[in-house]
């Protein structure tokens, strides 16, 4: 696709909707679709809208239109040896830069490189005033303002469309080599993620799929690290053939099951929650589980040790998939909805029933 | 009949409350002593519950409310109100808990940077981010400033380094933001919250990330005949896939002032030094160093210099440590600038500082975290000779070249009363409106920390600046250097 500016048709519509009260429900590529709440509104179709408008290697900033596909931003990035260091999963072919940064995803990396959040400079967006604004820019540092670009990471585009984004980026590491470690339960799976998690490894990903704990590590040199393992040198086409199937849910496991799928996100330390059989990555941080419990169930279970349960897929979708906040909080995230989006046009009820 | 104020001692101990003028005196600034103020009130509770209740107290009032850590912000956000209470929250400095195991320490608010790592030293671990001022400055300052240091280019801001915020509201409630796992359901508020410079909440307590001390570390010190050498080794250190712990460049003025002060053997007559950090392990190490020795050869350093042992590094470092205090013995008076570029553009904006040091006639040393782009001009002024307003003025230029170029009037600093001006060049009427309606959804009768951070339309229309539109309206003059 050629590198196409809508930005002003794409505040006209945004303006024309609000005039009429109509809602719209923003889309990218598509590719994610399955997530958060079913939200009905006329379509906004913000994947025309697409192109890299600056990179520079030597800056470690690439800006792209918020319909730029993702995987034209990653072949650019690689040919230059750099990428997104958050690795965030596609979900599909047709994903884009917009959703997901909407989405706020981020891959194996997180613990040790950063989520999405952690990499995004600068967005251009349209407000649910239809008033298209800048926040933050293309420098590291950046305290003008209050960081409403980082804000709209994960708002599912409740907050504005995401018209242009720039993220910072990081060179693709020299050396990676990818270890596995046989264990016989998720208990003992938990305890070796605990385990390598203090030992001054340079890890850059972490999992238990059932049946081995799968470390990665990466870096300039780390010859005299992979020592410090006693385990199992997975070669480099299995090694990221696993961690692209691990990122984009395409494992046995996320295939061969159609109850809902949980993502536990949780203290990394906290012990197995036994609600099911789970994949678990971020050093023991992330816990995805199919689970038909009640929902009430899994939340409370998860809650209780400082976590947050998200309905990822399937399920009831007119329900909350999101975990829902204490009263304070949740007046406040209804308040500040309410300051972007004061006529709820933009992708209502995708988030949260109440707003 | 009591004053409003004097009702604080309702809830507060006899030597929580000060009202006298001169007891309430030390508090009239912060760390940007030109701008004073007297608050109405000065507290300093000991509790939560009674912070809550000065707040609740406040609210109720319509009084406004600015809180205070260590008070060593240079922008002035800090700076009382003159009808409002000051809260001191100086008070709060236990660290609650340290968790080696998940890399993690929960403190209050009053909890200073460095004390941090001290405490957990024993397990190996520190906490990154470093400004300045770190032996004195607080965890709840840096959250409300998103402060910085030399070491963000590799480790970032507070804003990567902190997992959870305890907060309470102007109405006095108590919200937890983030969590102890790596997300938290709803919107991203810890961004928000991080460098709101104490316009939304008031931060209580701040679980931050720990990481490993690092086994090697390293630095390279290398001299420079021309600043377009220096910024053009920068570029190709970050180009070949180095990220450095720490980059940082100072100008002939900075080097001279600094060896004047710590008398460590900086070649004075050096055009620029860069001084390139790298840590990790023993090996990979060594590998950079040697590359980065390679690329600043190949630009022509006149001098290259390798510390030998840990003695050397640390004096390789004294220098750009105490470039500020330096600054300040060769000069009366001195005033630090924060903003941030594209790091391409360096040795133009540098040009076109030094010709505007010149116009002004006020000498001005640059002082670079080059890195990550955040460059610290400090102009020298003699504030007797009534030089301040020349200042102020050129440090405005400054900041106002920094966003024609791309970049930001505010690194690491803040906006605070200092850059409220330059805020109005920086960002358009509906882009300042939404941050306004952003600080409404928090705090409707704005009491927290009121006219700071984000100026009003009123006050950009009687500065009467150009709102230049995030570089792409470059000033015409640009082109011609």
């Amino acid at each position: 696709m050629s590198d196409t500016d809508i930005a002003l048709s794409l505040q006209s519509e945004v303006q024309a909707a609000i005039a009429e009260k109509i809602p719209l429900r923003i889309q990218g590529g598509g590719s994610k679709a399955f997530y958060g709440r079913t939200s009905q509104g006329k379509c906004l179709a913000v994947a025309p809208h697409c192109g890299i408008i600056d990179y520079e290697p030597s800056e470690l900033v690439i800006t792209a239109r918020a319909g730029t596909p993702l995987k034209t931003i990653n072949a650019q990035l690689a040919a230059q040896g750099q990428h997104l260091a958050f690795e965030p999963p596609h979900f599909g072919s047709t994903a884009t830069l917009g959703g997901t940064i909407a989405c706020g995803f981020s891959g194996s990396s997180r613990p040790y490189l950063g989520a999405a959040r952690d990499f995004v400079l600068g967005v251009k967006c349209i407000t649910g005033k239809g008033e298209m604004l800048h926040f933050g820019g293309q420098v590291m540092k950046n305290v003008a303002g209050y960081d409403v670009s980082r804000l709209m990471v994960g708002a599912l585009g409740s907050l504005g469309v995401l018209l242009e984004i720039s993220c910072r980026v990081l060179p693709m590491p020299v050396q990676q080599v990818s270890l596995r470690l046989p264990v016989d339960n998720e208990a003992q799976a938990l305890q070796q993620l605990t385990h390598w998690n203090t030992q001054c490894l340079p890890l850059t990903a972490s999992c238990f799929d059932g049946e081995a704990v799968w470390l990665r590590l990466a870096g300039v040199e780390i010859s005299q690290a992979r020592q410090k393992v006693l385990a199992e040198l997975v070669s480099q086409e299995i090694a990221s053939a696993f961690w692209e199937n691990l990122r984009e849910q395409q494992l046995g496991f996320f295939t061969s099951t159609q109850t809902p799928l949980w993502r536990l996100s949780v203290p990394p330390t906290a012990p197995s929650l036994n609600l099911g059989k789970s994949i678990i990555e971020w050093g023991g941080g992330l816990r995805w589980v199919y689970s038909d419990l009640p929902a009430e169930q899994i939340r409370a279970a998860v809650e209780k040790i400082g976590g947050h349960a998200t309905l990822f897929r399937g399920g009831d979708r007119t329900a909350e998939v999101f975990h829902p906040l204490p009263p304070v909080l949740r007046k406040l995230h209804e308040r500040l909805r309410q300051q972007f989006d004061p006529d709820n046009i933009l992708n209502p009820s995708h988030f949260s029933t109440h707003w | 009949m009591r004053t409003l104020f004097e009702q604080l001692h309702d809830f507060l101990p006899a030597d929580a409350v000060l009202l006298s003028e001169e007891a309430v005196r030390p508090y009239e600034c912060d760390g940007l002593f030109v701008y004073r103020e007297r608050p109405a009130a000065v507290v300093i509770p000991e509790t939560l519950e009674q912070v809550q209740q000065v707040l609740k107290f406040c609210y109720t009032h319509k009084i406004p409310v600015v809180a205070r850590g260590a008070g060593t912000g240079l922008s002035g956000g800090a700076l009382p109100h003159k009808a409002g209470v000051l809260l001191s929250l100086a008070k709060f400095k236990r660290i609650l808990n340290i968790d080696p195991v998940a890399r993690t320490a929960r403190v209050e608010t009053g909890v200073r940077n460095a004390s941090i790592s001290q405490a957990v030293a024993a397990h190996g671990l520190y906490y990154a981010p470093d400004p300045s001022s770190q032996i004195a400055c607080t965890i709840g300052g840096n959250v409300a400033e998103n402060a910085g240091g030399v070491h963000c280019l590799k480790y970032g801001l507070t804003v990567h380094n902190i997992l959870e915020i305890k907060v309470l509201t102007i109405e006095g409630e108590l919200i937890t933001i983030g969590s102890q796992a790596f997300d938290s359901a709803g919107y991203d508020l810890l961004a928000l919250f991080t460098g709101s410079e104490g316009l939304l909440g008031v931060v209580m307590e701040v679980t931050v990330r720990l990481l490993p001390k690092p086994a090697a570390v390293q630095v390279v010190l290398a001299a420079f005949d021309s600043v377009i050498n220096a910024g053009s080794a920068v570029a190709e250190i970050i180009a070949v896939g180095i990220i450095p712990a720490g980059l940082e460049m100072m100008d002939n003025a900075a080097i001279r002032a600094a060896e004047a002060f710590v008398k460590v053997g900086y070649p004075v007559d050096a055009a620029a030094i860069l001084l390139c950090e790298l840590d990790g392990s023993p090996e990979e190490v060594e590998i950079q160093i040697q590359q980065v020795r390679a690329i600043v050869e190949k630009h022509q350093a006149s001098e290259v210099r390798l510390a030998d042992n840990e003695r050397q590094r640390l004096q390789f470092w004294a220098g750009r440590k105490a470039a500020f205090p330096a600054v300040g013995r060769i000069s009366p008076d001195y005033y630090c600038m924060d903003g941030t570029i594209p790091r391409k553009h360096l040795p133009m904006v540098l040009q076109r500082i030094h010709e505007l040091s010149e116009q002004y006639g006020l000498a001005v040393a640059n002082v670079f975290h080059a890195g990550d782009g955040n460059l610290h001009p400090l102009i020298l002024f003699d504030a007797s000779k009534g030089q301040l307003h020349q200042a102020e003025e050129l440090g405005g230029k400054i900041l106002e070249l920094c966003v024609a170029v791309g970049g930001t009037v505010t690194g690491e600093h803040g906006v605070g009363v200092e850059k409220l001006n330059q805020m109005c060049v920086q960002f358009n009427s509906q882009e300042l409106l939404q941050f306004h309606a952003v600080k409404a959804a928090f705090d409707p009768a704005n009491l927290l920390n009121p006219e700071k951070a984000i100026p009003t339309l009123h006050r950009c229309a009687e500065f009467g600046a150009m709102h230049v539109h995030h570089g792409e309206l470059a000033f015409p003059e640009l082109d011609r250097f």
